[in-house]
């Protein structure tokens, strides 16, 4: 009843653009031009205008994706045939370009278009890895249950501190206080933090010799061990979630840059004719 | 006054001075006739007397005309009682109290009457009008003659404080709980989803009480047993203990039958709540004894007085029409010059489902019945329609289009037969469109009515189920076989009713009959090493139990409802008598067996699909219909449905993704499983909420925000909002100036008395707002539309709870 976009109606998207590349890779290895292959034979601008037809289309996607009219064509469908038809645009463009390659605009957009594509890839490594982990990884809770659990353990923690000596205490209070869940995109990325005042805490409860209260020691200890525990999962739960994120920093740049960079390259070439 | 008959000493002696009593002595004593009315206590009218204090009494039906010599309008008991005591003055009523009629013995033509002081009294006719508060109804669970429970309430002002359970939900009931909700905590324990039985005025009175938290209400419920500080119910959702001061048990009175028996009447059937039969004169098969009131078969106030005014005229041997004789000459004039009473007999004789009515019942239920005459080819109603009256077919013949693309297969039914009854069932719309097949005249009778006859005519219920089950047997089990082939398997089939998670049989035992899922859906499941392993989940429609039948083997899996259910039990040996007959449908049923004892072999060696089953039966998902499912290894948190939702919507969700249980990665959202019986329905004032044709379950702008829906549902789906203020617009706003200008919004609606709330008023109503599937949306649900991979899928649980489904 579920279905990935790669098995989306049975591949159709696959399909298409196996076909469109076997098409123009057939057409391309009996195409003779007089010089060598290029974007200025007949070939070549049917190629460029269905490459150009493609990176606009797969751009469009940033707006469908924020339509929510009514019709039959789902979102899957779109996503399914962008991913499809994404990988086909590299081999479209080459074959466009003849495999020749310079210093100027076109390579540029050349490039910037393998930027996007590959960062598309990542993104779609992500998306069909990561959901799995975050699903095993949260156990059945959600975010907010774990971040309710953590202040509950914080309020038990901060009404027990005071049995203890000043200086564990102070580290007890220190992990109720400073811990710090996400932060800077690197350390979301990290998925830890080497710092944890909760773990410092725990290491430093671990290690006192201070006597006091030895029931009130386990509880605080089996506290704070609970509280790292949902620590470490709410930090690997942000870091797969900011996987789903990240990629799309390089990839959405990328793809106005290459639009800019398609302009660039038609203008030039018209102007140029 | 007329002379009383040689050896009588009076021409007729009423027994009981309530309003049927009081009117006949009354009228008695108006036409100059020797009576005597007989009071077992020292003031008339104990019932009315024992009211409790100030309370208004209704004056229904409205409808009728009163016909006595006593007034009677709606008002405050003691203003009613007061007129009562004036009349019997005024009107010179032989009345005599601490009268307690022991026994009646009818020698010759002689009644004697023996009171309980020794004295007899000789009258040539009696009339009883004792109702029936003398044999109230008690609590029949353990602890019911605890202190704590009372059967009576006089003065709800007597109470303060205290938590006060009100066990009923009959007129009486919903009286005290709303009285004594002034001053303590009240609970009202209803066995039913509606307050059905009640009284329209009543009914809008505990409704709104309960609406406002001022009395709470377990619906579906009833007292398992009562403790020295507290009642334990059988509610839906198990058992619950609800600490109190003091029950208040109104569970309705039965007929004082040993007495009414002693004086040779006869009851027609052992039930105890079985009324006497009399004649449309009210003369009982003693010749001379009549029978009024209550135990007469009419408990309302007006009727009754009507009738004590009648007894009397008919004891003088003045045959008068009954009161409503003039409504119902009314109502069915359009069938041209009748007879009332012919025409009444006839309907008796030729439907069914009110044979069984006394006249009086017969009359009341034709008084609320519209009646139709269709020319050939006119339409009763449409596929669709939203309507939830029971029709009857009195004269010619309707056509029922059960096809919904092809109009020309129609299903003909005769005079006598009904249908629309699926309304009453389900309150879903109409499943199929209904043509005049000849000219003919219908009768539609309100949901209302025909639920009250269901729940207190028997023979109206078991007609109903009937004709419902033959219907359903043949629709579901043996397509194609005449209904005289299923004469005997339809005469022995039992409706049964299972609670959820109970047992309809075990793994092992005999098996005997088998079960057509009626309403609900099943779970079979075996133990593997003592281990339940669910194998299947089985929706209404379907049959279960075969299995055993066909192989004479014991039982091979349990199967318990998944949810609330209702089950055709039908015996075995009657279905393989019809198997005999039918080879075709031997050879169905056969194909179905082998194809469950594949699948059940295949799921034995699969648990984990059967774990998955158990978790979303467990989630409730087995009455839903439409299930919005989340498959948690394709969801990419991006919350697109959730955005979609709300842009769908007035920019309000009605789903919340991530909120929700989830089982091996399948995650069950907490948005709307529009289901099969849908809690939102069961209570609902302006009756807001309908099942669409595609089976989506919505609320319509009737909407009065009460909340009931949000409180009945047990998934917490429905929410209460404000619809939200226009939504800023960047380019309308920049460039046109059009709607609000950012951050603007809730002035702008202020400004503009936009979605209801008048200009300059802040308050705007609250609605309620839950999952319509995006109905009328093309391409459907948005939350599906928009999610881009593929991880969100609405489903119906009778598709994804195969194997094929469950990876």
């Amino acid at each position: 009843m579920h279905e990935s976009i790669l098995i989306y109606r049975n591949h159709r998207y696959l399909k298409w653009s196996a076909a469109l590349i076997a098409v123009a890779s057939a057409v391309y290895l009996f195409h003779s031009p007089v010089e060598k292959p290029n974007g200025g034979t007949w070939l070549g601008y049917t190629l460029g205008v269905i490459a150009a037809g493609i990176m606009v289309w797969l751009t469009w996607f940033g707006v469908r994706k924020r339509s929510y009219k009514p019709g039959t064509i789902k979102l899957e469908d779109w996503a399914s045939a962008h991913v499809y038809l994404g990988l086909t645009l590299v081999v479209i463009a080459t074959l466009h370009s003849g495999f020749q390659f310079g210093v100027n605009i076109h390579t540029v957009l050349y490039f910037l278009m393998l930027i996007v594509v590959v960062s598309g890839i990542m993104g779609l490594y992500f998306y069909l890895t990561c959901p799995r982990l975050i699903a095993q990884n949260r156990r059945g809770m959600t975010t907010e249950t774990m971040l309710a659990q953590i202040a509950d353990l914080d309020r038990d923690l901060r009404s027990q501190v005071m049995s203890l000596d000043d200086e564990t205490a102070q580290a007890v209070s220190d992990a109720v206080q400073d811990t710090r869940i996400g932060g800077s995109l690197w350390r979301q990325l990290s998925g830890s933090d080497p710092d944890c005042p909760t773990t410092l805490a725990r290491q430093k409860l671990e290690t006192s010799t201070e006597s006091t209260d030895q029931e009130t020691r386990r509880q605080i200890l089996s506290r704070l061990t609970k509280k790292e525990d949902l620590l470490t999962r709410l930090r690997r739960d942000i870091q797969l979630r900011s996987l789903l994120q990240v990629w799309l920093y390089v990839h959405v740049p990328f793809t106005l840059g290459s639009m800019a960079a398609l302009f660039a390259h038609i203008v030039t070439v018209f102007y140029y004719w | 006054m007329s002379d009383a008959p040689a050896g009588a000493e009076y021409e007729v002696a009423i027994v009981g001075s309530g309003p049927a009593g009081l009117s006949a002595g009354a009228h008695a004593s108006k036409m100059r006739m020797k009576h005597v009315l007989l009071e077992r206590q020292d003031h008339a009218s104990d019932t009315i007397y024992k009211y409790q204090k100030g309370k208004f009494v209704m004056a229904t039906p409205d409808i009728l005309p009163l016909r006595s010599d006593l007034s009677f309008r709606a008002g405050k008991r003691e203003e009613i009682l007061g007129a009562w005591d004036e009349g019997l003055d005024f009107c010179g009523v032989n009345i005599k109290y601490n009268a307690d009629v022991a026994a009646i013995e009818k020698q010759g033509d002689i009644f004697h009457l023996s009171l309980a002081g020794g004295e007899t009294i000789t009258a040539a006719h009696v009339v009883l009008s004792i109702g029936l508060q003398g044999n109230i109804n008690k609590l029949r669970c353990d602890g019911g003659d605890l202190p704590l429970v009372q059967y009576q309430l006089d003065d709800p002002e007597e109470y303060e404080d205290e938590t006060i359970v009100v066990i009923g939900a009959g007129d009486a009931a919903i009286e005290n709980a709303v009285a004594l909700a002034a001053q303590n905590t009240v609970v009202i324990v209803n066995r039913r989803a509606e307050f059905a039985r009640a009284k329209q005025g009543n009914l809008s009175l505990i409704v709104n009480a309960i609406d406002k938290g001022d009395v709470q209400c377990y619906y579906e419920s009833s007292p398992l047993r009562v403790e020295d500080d507290a009642i334990i119910l059988e509610t839906p959702d198990g058992e619950a203990r609800v600490p109190c001061n003091r029950i208040i048990a109104r569970l309705g009175a039965s007929p004082p039958r040993k007495f009414v028996e002693a004086c040779g009447v006869e009851f027609p059937s052992d039930d105890p709540a079985v009324l006497p039969e009399v004649s449309p004169q009210y003369e009982s098969n003693v010749a001379g004894m009549y029978i009024v009131g209550a135990l007469g078969g009419y408990p309302l106030i007006k009727q009754a007085m009507n009738q004590g005014y009648e007894v009397i005229e008919y004891i003088a041997g003045n045959d008068i029409p009954p009161a409503d004789e003039p409504l119902l000459e009314e109502k069915f004039a359009s069938m041209g010059d009748v007879d009332v009473d012919q025409l009444l007999a006839a309907i008796r004789k030729t439907i069914p489902v009110f044979s069984g009515l006394n006249t009086l019942l017969l009359r009341e239920c034709m008084l609320d019945s519209k009646v139709h005459s269709f020319k050939q080819g006119e339409i009763v109603f449409k596929r669709n329609d939203y309507s939830d009256t029971f029709y009857t077919v009195f004269i010619g013949q309707v056509g029922i289009q059960v096809s919904p693309v092809d109009p020309s297969v129609v299903v003909t039914l005769r005079e006598g037969e009904f249908f629309g009854e699926m309304g009453l069932i389900s309150g879903r719309r109409r499943t199929a469109t209904v043509v005049a097949a000849t000219d003919c005249v219908v009768f539609e009778t309100p949901r209302r009515t025909m639920l009250k006859l269901i729940q207190s005519v028997d023979s109206v219920k078991r007609a109903l189920d009937k004709t419902s089950i033959l219907r359903q047997v043949q629709m579901h089990l043996t397509p194609g076989v005449p209904a005289n082939e299923l004469e005997e398997l339809v005469e022995t089939a039992e409706i049964e009713n299972f609670k959820a998670g109970q047992v309809l049989f075990n793994q092992g035992d005999i098996g005997n009959h088998m079960h057509l899922i009626r309403s609900g859906s099943c779970t079979v499941s075996v133990s593997i090493g003592g281990r339940d392993v669910v194998l299947s989940y089985v929706p209404a429609g379907n049959y279960i139990g075969e299995m055993a039948l066909l192989s004479d083997q014991p039982r091979s899996a349990t199967v318990r409802a998944a949810h609330n259910t209702e089950t055709i039990c039908l015996s075995g040996d009657a279905f393989k008598a019809v198997m005999e007959k039918n080879a075709n449908i031997r050879a169905s049923v056969e194909a179905k067996f082998r194809e469950r004892l594949r699948q059940n072999e295949q799921m034995e060696d699969r648990p984990e699909a059967g774990s998955i089953i158990q978790f979303l039966i467990e989630q409730g998902i087995g009455e839903g219909t439409d299930v919005l499912l989340i498959d948690e290894t394709l969801c990419i948190h991006c919350d697109n449905c959730e955005k979609a939702c709300a842009e769908t919507h007035n920019g309000l969700s009605r789903l919340d993704r991530e909120a929700g249980p989830s089982f091996q990665s399948l995650h069950v959202p907490t948005s709307c499983r529009h289901c099969q019986h849908p809690h939102c329905m069961a209570d609902c004032p302006p009756d807001a909420i309908h099942r669409a044709p595609d089976g989506e379950v919505f609320i319509d702008d009737s909407c009065i925000g009460c909340g009931n829906c949000e409180s009945n549902c047990p998934y917490g789906v429905i929410q209460l909002a404000t619809l939200p203020d226009e939504k800023f617009d960047l380019f309308g706003w920049l460039l046109f100036g059009k709607g609000p200008g950012p951050g603007e919004e809730a002035e702008y609606a202020k400004a503009n008395g936009h979605n209801g709330a008048a200009k300059d008023d802040g308050d705007k109503i609250k609605r309620a707002v839950k999952c319509d599937m995006c109905k009328g949306i093309k391409g459907g649900a948005a939350c599906v539309r928009a999610c881009p991979t593929g991880a969100a899928a609405r489903v119906s649980p009778e598709k994804f709870m195969t194997l094929a489904a469950l990876r």
